[in-house]
């Protein structure tokens, strides 16, 4: 059976998304691979540190600003993560500076916001409400 | 406009539309459909609720606004006032 061991988001500078991954989000350094001009670069939770990574991909490639700018626009994220607590994590990045382009949204099951990476990517941020 | 406005407001998911951007403005598109689907029931594409906010836009009763890389909607209820202008509301006096 496959498992989900990674996902990715396109990045513009790996160190800078690294610095805000690591040092904003929250996440920390898993795998630094050196491939010539770019690196095979990892973040793991520190809470589940062998479990999914998240590769901040090289976004050279033509197709991806498009891509990028056309989600980006319309709101939608194009990576999710769990947070045990929406407020507190919501009050937290507010405070770092971080712009949310969704506040919490109380779904019922779920609670949701939405979130600049600066890189040109929004992230979700969920908590599964019990 | 008279017709643009009415024609803008004959459809529920519209209202529902303009009932949410009321509540809360300022939303992107997705948080748009994640409420309306929520809290409305209506799952409609995310092609299909766009195409009712340029609708909306056209009625005046939508206005966009791009900030940076993102786009926001809030809702705009002043086309409204032409039609209370039109038929007013007489108090009953008892």
């Amino acid at each position: 059976m496959p498992r989900i061991y990674i996902t990715s988001v396109f990045v513009g500078d790996q160190q800078k998304a690294l610095a805000f991954y690591t040092d904003v989000l929250g996440f920390q350094k898993k795998m630094e691979i050196p491939l010539g001009e770019h690196a095979w670069l990892t973040v793991v939770s520190k809470e589940d540190p062998d479990g999914p990574q998240l590769l901040l991909e090289p976004d050279q490639h033509p197709a991806v600003g498009p891509y990028k700018e056309a989600l980006a626009a319309d709101g939608i994220p194009c990576a999710s993560f769990a947070v045990d607590d929406l407020a507190a994590e919501h009050e937290r990045l507010l405070g770092l500076g971080v712009r949310f382009t969704q506040d919490p949204l109380d779904m019922g099951t779920v609670k949701m916001a939405v979130l600049d990476d600066t890189f040109g990517n929004l992230i979700q941020l969920v908590e599964l409400v019990e | 406009m008279d017709e643009e406005l009415f024609k803008a407001l004959a459809d529920p998911t519209r209202r529902a539309i303009l009932d949410e951007l009321v509540e809360h403005s300022g939303q992107t598109l997705f948080e748009l459909c994640a409420r309306l689907s929520t809290r409305h029931g209506i799952g409609s594409s995310r092609q299909a609720i766009s195409q009712h906010l340029e609708v909306l836009e056209g009625a005046g009763l939508v206005r966009s606004r791009r900030e940076g890389r993102f786009k926001f909607h809030d809702a705009d209820t002043s086309p409204l006032r032409a039609i209370a202008e039109r038929w007013p509301v007489i108090d009953d006096e008892r």
